[in-house]
């Protein structure tokens, strides 16, 4: 069972965990994720990106965002904890070169899977400018990491708190617009964010990935539950992917897919809200 | 039929009864005499109830019950069963035991063919093999009336496991070589057991973070109880098989690297048919349109029919249309079902006739109130505004002029098409290979399927590495790949035994 070395709150609901994985820290590339499950009987499997990996400590790097029921109980588990399964490296790694202007577009907790994206395509010679967007100040993580290895880094908020109060897409549109044209742009982030990324970056024929987080269960291909429509053809998100072309990804469906079990996974949380609220009334008195 | 009949108590008085007077006899049983034997009919839970819940259906016979079924034997000179059984199992001998209320006898004389006797007992499909061709079936010229081979091989291996005495095979003394098993199920169970009784060091290396293939993740607990596959597992484990979960072959580790990097001295490939088949049909990526693997994942593995206590979610259903006519097909429908749908169709192109389930399992299905719409096909599936599904075009089939081999098959009937209102589709038309192995293994041959192609003795076109089960067959069956395990772990222990 893998063991968790250091734990470290980013933000509010931000995470990173530095995890014991020998293996996959010496497999895994840049685009690879893992799947865990935080405890044996009946829990769920999902799907996190490796942000960063150390081959000589034999540890990865998980970072996640508590949503719902799974990365809630993640994020209760401590240094010394174990995590009772954990399996990768999963998907296909990036495709990376030196292709001359790479933008990586980070949306919320979608830079930390870009990092290792953004890191690969640096050390491959690229010229490389992040774009960092979040709704506000709080919640930009990351921001050290990344401004030591971009040539460039755009910050934007929706409130202005730091950074242009902007949205990703518009420091995006002026790139495609200006002398430094991308070559390639990677937007990683809330589905919707990447659906207008793409959009942005279609009228320059700007070649654009995307890496899509459908639900998964297995992550080997064998439940076709992550499929998405991708020029007309269905793919697996945890096979072929995660990365895809972000002008031929189906995103309406695909976000509707991802609502499949909002109300139970809703439900989930709210017990688990409310036995947490129990369980602290209980040790307060 | 109804369910009296497999009414448990009323079986078993009916057996002890009938057991009693045959012993009271003088005379011994003639053919004729066991030809007169009713066949005995299979205690089980009843239709209303067990749709409502998970537990197993078929209960098994009485030890009495399984005495009176044996004695329908007739000991056939030429054996016909035991050639119509894949892993030719001595039939007539273990029946033998049990008619004469040896059932240890019984037991030891089946596992010297089979290692998963309590598997294929169940879900083996006996009326296309072993009893097909059983002479008491052939005499009464219907198949049902077969000696009940399949249910007396069940009753054999829970009498053992009942007793608790079951041994762990011997081991032989340590060889210093080490074979690399991939996947969990069936084929790889066999050949992790039988490579390490040669005492050769064995490692089974699951992708899931439970081993057991698709005797876990896709056959429901109604008709395989999971503790039956656990119980195979630990046998593997006392052995001293090491058995790694959460270790995806060609990601976590290359095939070719278990052998260079970490000194496995042979692999077997096990991994199974798991990539799903779509229709290509409109409206499949709606929500609340699963592949069979996808449901019957998220129910058993991840045990989502516990609803309350599973963090994996289900779909809720109300109306359900499961796509096949296959045993994947009646575990989906059946499933549902019990997950609280009130409204199950199974849509297939074909007849009953041609329906490649067990006819079990058809039976059963039929039972617990799953419908049959036969002979229609969907069309497209159609979707409400927030892209779920509605409902589904289905268009209806009629049996056209024999074909060459002399089979009617079905063709459309134009105009026929009509709609159903469903919310649920379930996509159970088959399995393909999974392309993982092969796409990150150098050198490894496969056919125009995607299936690893091996010689006679299930190796590869890779030296030390062989494979079998459904990664090589397609989707088959249990004991196929159970059979061809075997092979493979002979190959395996006489390469290992002529290397030095
Ligand atoms: C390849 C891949 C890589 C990922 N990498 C990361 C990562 O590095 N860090 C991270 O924080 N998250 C990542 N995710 C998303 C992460 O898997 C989900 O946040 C997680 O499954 C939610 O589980 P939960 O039980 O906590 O929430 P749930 O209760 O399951 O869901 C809570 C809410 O989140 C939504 N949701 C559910 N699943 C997903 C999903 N897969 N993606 C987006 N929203 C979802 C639901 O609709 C619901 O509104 C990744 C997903 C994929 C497929
Ligand atoms: C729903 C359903 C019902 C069925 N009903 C019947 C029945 O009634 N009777 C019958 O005889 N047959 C039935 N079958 C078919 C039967 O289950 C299969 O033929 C049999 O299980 C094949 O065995 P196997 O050993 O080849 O592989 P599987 O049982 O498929 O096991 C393969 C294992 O390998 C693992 N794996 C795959 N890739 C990797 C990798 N790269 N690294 C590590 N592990 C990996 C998988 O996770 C899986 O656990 C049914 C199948 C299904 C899906
Ligand atoms: S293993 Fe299957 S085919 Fe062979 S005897 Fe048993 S039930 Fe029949
Ligand atoms: S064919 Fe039938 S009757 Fe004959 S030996 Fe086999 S099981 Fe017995
Ligand atoms: S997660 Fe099951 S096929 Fe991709």
């Amino acid at each position: 069972m893998p063991l968790i070395l250091e734990k470290k709150q980013l933000s509010a609901d931000v995470f990173r965990l530095r995890v014991q994985a020998p293996l996959i820290a010496e497999e895994r590339k840049a685009g690879q994720f893992i799947i865990l499950q935080v405890n044996d009987g009946f829990g769920e499997r999902i799907p996190l990106t490796i942000a960063d990996a150390d081959p000589a400590e034999g540890s990865i790097t998980l970072i996640f965002q508590r949503v719902g029921k799974t990365t809630r109980l993640l994020s209760e588990l401590n240094e010394g904890d174990n995590i009772a399964h954990l399996v990768g490296p999963l998907g296909k790694p990036t495709h990376v070169e030196k292709v001359g202007h790479v933008v990586v577009v980070g949306g919320g907790i979608g830079v930390a899977p870009s990092y290792p994206i953004a890191q690969a395509m640096k050390q491959a010679g690229n010229k490389l400018t992040v774009i960092m967007g979040a709704r506000n100040k709080d919640l930009i993580i990351m921001e050290d990491e990344m401004r030591a290895i971009a040539d460039d880094l755009i910050i934007c908020t929706d409130d202005g708190s730091v950074g242009r109060k902007a949205l990703v897409t518009e420091p995006l549109k002026e790139l495609c617009e200006s002398a430094e044209k991308p070559d390639l742009v990677i937007a990683i982030g809330p589905p919707i964010m990447m659906k207008f990324c793409a959009k942005t970056t279609e009228p320059y024929a700007v070649h654009t990935l995307v890496s899509l987080n459908t639900i998964m269960v297995d992550g080997t291909g064998m439940c076709g539950g992550c499929r998405v429509n991708v020029g007309g053809e269905v793919r697996f998100v945890c096979v072929d992917g995660p990365e895809f072309d972000g002008h031929k990804v189906d995103f309406d469906n695909m976000m509707s897919r991802l609502k499949s079990y909002k109300e139970q996974e809703h439900s989930k949380s709210c017990k688990l809200d409310a036995a947490i609220k129990a369980k602290e009334a209980e040790m307060a008195q | 039929m109804s369910h009296e009949m497999t009414d448990p108590e009323t079986l078993a008085a009916n057996a002890r009864e009938k057991l009693e007077s045959i012993r009271s006899r003088e005379a011994p049983l003639t053919t004729r005499d066991r030809r007169a034997i009713e066949r005995q009919e299979m205690p089980s839970q009843a239709p209303e109830v067990r749709r409502s819940n998970m537990c197993e259906v078929a209960l098994g016979l009485t030890p009495e019950q399984a005495q009176i079924e044996a004695m329908r034997c007739i000991q056939c000179k030429n054996q016909p069963c035991v050639e119509g059984c894949p892993v030719r199992i001595d039939i007539p001998g273990f029946i033998k035991q049990i008619a004469e209320g040896n059932f240890q006898g019984a037991i030891d004389i089946i596992k010297q063919n089979s290692l998963l006797p309590a598997v294929c007992g169940r879900v083996c499909p006996q009326e296309e093999q072993c009893q097909a061709v059983c002479t008491v079936g052939k005499m009464a010229k219907d198949v049902d009336k077969a000696v009940s081979i399949g249910r007396l091989e069940r009753f054999a291996a829970d009498w053992e496991r009942e007793q608790g005495t079951f041994e762990v095979p011997e081991v032989k003394p340590a060889t210093g070589k080490k074979v690399a098993v991939i996947g969990s199920g069936p084929a790889s169970i066999t050949v992790a057991a039988d490579v390490r009784r040669e005492g050769h060091q064995v490692t089974v290396f699951e992708a899931f973070h439970r081993p057991g293939g698709v005797m876990i993740y896709g056959i429901p607990e109604f008709r395989l109880p999971k503790s039956i596959v656990d119980l195979e597992i630990q046998t593997l484990t006392k052995m001293g098989v090491e058995i790694k979960t959460d270790f995806v072959v060609g990601r976590t580790r290359k095939l070719t690297d278990l052998m260079k990097k970490d000194g496995y001295d042979a692999v077997f490939v096990g991994t199974g048919a798991g990539l799903p088949k779509f229709m290509n049909v409109e409206g499949e990526n709606l929500v609340g349109v699963f592949s069979a693997n996808e449901y019957l994942t998220r129910s058993n593995l991840m045990k989502a029919y516990e609803k309350e206590l599973a963090d994996t979610p289900i779909y809720p259903s109300r109306k359900v249309a499961v796509l096949g006519g296959g045993n994947v097909a009646m575990d989906s429908a059946r499933t549902a079902l019990r997950l609280g749908a009130q409204e199950v169709h199974i849509i297939y192109r074909r007849t009953m006739n041609e329906m490649p389930a067990r006819v079990e399992e058809v039976h059963h299905a039929q039972e617990e109130g799953v419908v049959f719409d036969l002979l229609q096909n969907p069309v497209r599936i159609l979707g409400d505004d927030h892209g779920c599904v509605k409902a589904i075009e289905v268009q209806r089939f009629e049996l056209g002029e024999p074909d060459a081999s002399g089979r009617r098959s079905p063709v459309p009937i134009p105009g026929s098409e009509f709609m159903m209102e469903v919310d649920t589709v379930i996509v159970a038309i088959g399995n393909e290979s999974n392309p993982l192995i092969r796409q990150t293994t150098d050198g490894l041959t496969v056919n125009k399927r995607g299936n690893i192609i091996v010689d006679d003795n299930c190796k590869t076109s890779i030296d030390g590495v062989y494979a079998g089960g459904d990664i090589v067959l397609g989707a088959a069956t249990v004991i196929l790949a159970m059979g061809e395990g075997r092979r493979a772990a002979a190959a395996i222990n006489e390469m290992l035994a002529s290397k030095a």
